[in-house]
């Protein structure tokens, strides 16, 4: 009876968000208060329906209900409760209402902070918003229903795939999918904007704080994705540019850029052409990574399903969200938008023409994640071959195209907007560009490995760490000046940037690590770290088996810890897991994972010191909280008339 | 010229150039880093001559994995229902390595073996890689193994 009631639930919405798409963005057209006054009361119903929905759903995993095809697929009388409500995501079609779920909530929260947006322009977002709402419930009613009944009932579930099992996954896709489906937002308002005809310096600061929030979310949604990937897939990687993690990082760079070019709008009144752009490509690139992952036409380390109508549908859909949008824009931007209002014009010396760079930089690099992400595609079509783009290519480029980028980031705060004499940004900077020269140079000479990596990661991070605190101290020292929020979140932004950078090159530069056939009592030494394999014992855990293993750890000959890595198998589909133990450190990770047994008690082992392993995921939390901070600025909630001068 | 359409000029000039230069190496990264897919009998054929370095695609052959006690030399066969192929490896083996599943090798061949430094087996016990589906669309019937739909997703 529930599942049933889910599923009216569900066509429900479907209809309010045809109602929400068409009747406000027709009121606005043609003048009509009472049609556009539909949108936020569409908003919150919408709200409670999917969430009904959602809620429904989880019930029905944690009162294990195998009549429902979704829950027998994916659930087993065995699988612990915390992981019955994470499996309620955990596949294609609770993924998808989770998405939904998601865009009901961004949805309701414009609904309910825009009450100082004109009515037209509100009526035009949330119409939008409903209309790609309307999209995804019909996908999701009309090829993956997670209601779908099974008849009879399943005796037992097929269990969730163990892989996803995990604490981790339990906070990864919901973050990610904020942000993902954040940018819906700014995309909601640069499309009201084009229908409209012009931007208004109060709308752009009325969706700053939304592009940040959602930028934030995606940030920690991204680095749970490769922490994850680090401690769960048992390989001691962090980042295998995947085309999954693509998926989700192609948003992240244009969303990045989109961050910069919008302060440049707002404050500036430049740009505008170019920041609608980018608000429409972020969420198209976002709605492209559900396309890849959902459809199952790229393979990848995740493994989804392939069904063929799936994919067309997302397509279609796609090929409507993009080629309506840019069609809106080729139409409506040059003349409308770009000349409209007050544009001040730069010189080459200038802060705008420092963060053009850097959105050129950072497109430019999502272009090129692109490319190597869809060129086995396009090469398969193409008739050229099955074929696969490496990590060396992704790498190479995305290295070159951030160097530069890392190189004029410090110089952004201290220049001024629309003229600056070149020579006072660089004499305030040229003994900080010294002192991360000279680490640098300490760095490459006694490095034990990895010199480049080691040099370029520690230079790179004292230039980003220093630069940022000269901007600090000049503020600060100024008199009279006021030191907010929005400086606050891009301080720790910048920030970030720096201790991630310490983390991605100093990983990459200083790891070491062994694969390796160990017997009990016989062990490996890298660097100062010793390791004794004690051997393995079988110990039973809830809904597997698991060989533990024992491996003691010294340092300089002190024992320091004693670890377990275990090989899990699943009791439902026969599935092996290896689960790496990881000694965590500020300053280094040590990481033992069990390969398979070798006859004899030995075992093969895969044994990693990884320094700074850390700093990576705390560098993009740093980032993140930056964009949370910057989002609380005063001056968002300021009504027009007190204009804050930079 | 004036000295705004002087200044456009340089700009546009740099522009080209910079793109011309990011072309290039695009296509030169894209050049060295791509791996193609074969399958056994298109090796055994020879269709992968020119590729010192590509991926091997096909399904690990029922007994034929064999390892020495204490070692971590592996050695198993790689087919796709017309032909086999023995390959090397050292080091650990994904989890989901097993016979009678599709398997992705990276290596190249060395005196009639495939000697792989990369292997994959990273989908769930009853996906097979849409790839090697494709290009094992009849030896896959051979083996009585179909894509699944309904595998558990992400």
């Amino acid at each position: 009876m529930l599942p049933e009631l889910g599923q009216l639930a569900l066509i429900l919405a479907l209809l309010v968000t045809a109602l929400q798409a068409i009747l406000p963005l027709a009121g606005a057209q043609r003048g009509v208060g009472a049609w556009m006054a539909l949108a936020r009361p569409a908003a919150f119903v919408q709200l409670a329906l999917v969430a009904s929905a959602f809620a429904i759903l989880a019930h029905a995993f944690v009162a294990q209900d195998f009549s429902v095809r979704y829950v027998a697929t994916n659930s087993n009388t065995l699988l612990p409760l915390v992981y019955r409500y994470t499996a309620v995501w955990g596949a294609h079609e609770g993924s998808l209402l989770l998405w939904a779920l998601i865009l009901s909530l961004w949805t309701a929260a414009v609904a309910l902070f825009s009450k100082r947006l004109p009515q037209t322009v509100i009526a035009r977002v949330l119409g939008v918003m409903g209309a790609i709402a309307f999209g995804f419930l019909a996908f999701l009613i009309f090829t993956s229903n997670p209601f779908d009944r099974l008849l009879p009932a399943a005796m037992e579930g097929r269990d969730l795939n163990p892989l996803l099992q995990d604490p981790g996954m339990i906070i990864h896709p919901p973050m990610l999918y904020l942000g993902y489906v954040g940018f819906c937002v700014p995309f909601a308002f640069a499309i009201a904007a084009l229908l409209d005809g012009r931007i208004d310096a109060r709308w752009l600061r009325w969706v700053r704080p939304w592009t940040n929030v959602a930028w934030g979310f995606l940030t920690i949604g991204i680095a749970l994705g490769s922490w994850w990937a680090y401690y769960e897939l048992g390989w001691g990687g962090w980042w295998f540019w995947d085309p999954v993690e693509n998926a989700s990082f192609m948003p992240w760079l244009a969303g990045t850029a989109l961050l910069h070019s919008q302060a440049v709008t707002e404050k500036r009144g430049t740009f505008r052409g170019w920041t609608l752009l980018l608000a429409i490509a972020a969420f198209s690139l976002s709605l492209l990574g559900t396309f890849l992952v959902r459809s199952g036409v790229l393979t990848s380390v995740h493994a989804f399903a392939a069904d063929p109508t799936r994919g067309l549908f997302i397509l279609v859909f796609l090929g409507l969200v993009v080629g309506g949008s840019l069609l809106l824009y080729a139409l409506r931007a040059p003349d409308d938008v770009d000349g409209a209002g007050n544009t001040q014009p730069f010189a080459p010396a200038s802060r705008e023409t420092l963060l053009l760079a850097n959105n050129l930089l950072l497109t430019s690099a999502c272009a090129m994640v692109l490319l190597g992400t869809l060129y086995p595609l396009l090469a398969d079509a193409l008739g050229l071959g099955k074929i696969s783009v490496g990590p060396p290519y992704f790498a190479l480029l995305f290295t070159l195209l951030i160097a530069p980028l890392i190189l004029l980031l410090p110089f952004g705060p201290l220049t001024r907007w629309q003229r600056e004499q070149a020579s006072r940004p660089i004499a305030m900077l040229v003994p900080w560009a010294g002192l991360a020269l000279g680490i640098g140079v300490a760095a490459f000479f006694t490095a034990p490995q990895g010199p480049w990596k080691v040099a370029a990661g520690l230079a790179g991070s004292a230039w980003v760490l220093l630069g940022t605190t000269r901007f600090l101290w000049s503020r600060l020292r100024m008199p009279g000046a006021r030191f907010t929020p929005e400086m606050m979140g891009m301080t720790l932004a910048h920030v970030g940037v720096s201790v991630f950078l310490i983390g991605a090159l100093l990983t990459e530069g200083l790891s070491r690590q062994r694969e390796l056939a160990l017997a009990p009592g016989q062990s490996v030494t890298l660097g100062h770290h010793a390791f004794r394999f004690q051997g393995v014992v079988r110990s039973p855990g809830p809904n597997y088996v698991s060989d533990l293993g024992t491996v003691q750890v010294m340092r300089d000959g002190v024992a320091l810890a004693d670890m377990h890595p275990e090989k899990r198998t699943y009791a439902s589909g026969g599935q092996v897991m290896t689960e790496a133990a990881i000694a965590p450190g500020m300053t280094h990770d040590l990481y033992v994972a069990l390969g398979e047994p070798l006859g004899g008690g030995s075992w093969a082992l895969r044994v990693h010191v990884k320094p700074f392993v850390r700093w990576i995921w705390l560098g993009a939390v740093l980032m993140a909280l930056g964009g949370f901070v910057a989002a609380t600025d005063r001056r968002f909630r300021h009504r027009p008339s007190d204009r804050t001068t930079q | 010229m004036n000295p705004v359409r002087k200044r456009r000029l340089l700009l546009v000039m740099v522009l080209l150039t910079a793109a011309a230069a990011a072309t290039a190496l695009v296509a030169m990264a894209l050049q060295r880093n791509v791996a193609y897919l074969y399958t056994p009998s298109e090796v055994l054929k020879g269709e992968a001559g020119s590729h010192a370095r590509f991926r091997l695609g096909g399904m690990v052959q029922a007994g034929s994995f064999k390892r020495a006690s204490g070692s971590m030399e592996a050695h198993f066969a790689v087919d796709d229902g017309d032909a086999t192929l023995p390959v090397v490896y050292t080091g650990i083996l994904p989890d989901l390595f097993r016979e009678k599943q599709a398997v992705i090798a990276t290596g190249h061949m060395q005196g009639g073996r495939f000697v792989a430094d990369e292997v994959l087996a990273k989908h769930d016990e009853t996906y097979m890689p849409k790839e090697v589906a494709d290009k094992m669309a009849m030896a896959h019937q051979k083996h009585g193994v179909q894509p699944v739909a309904d595998a558990p997703a992400e």
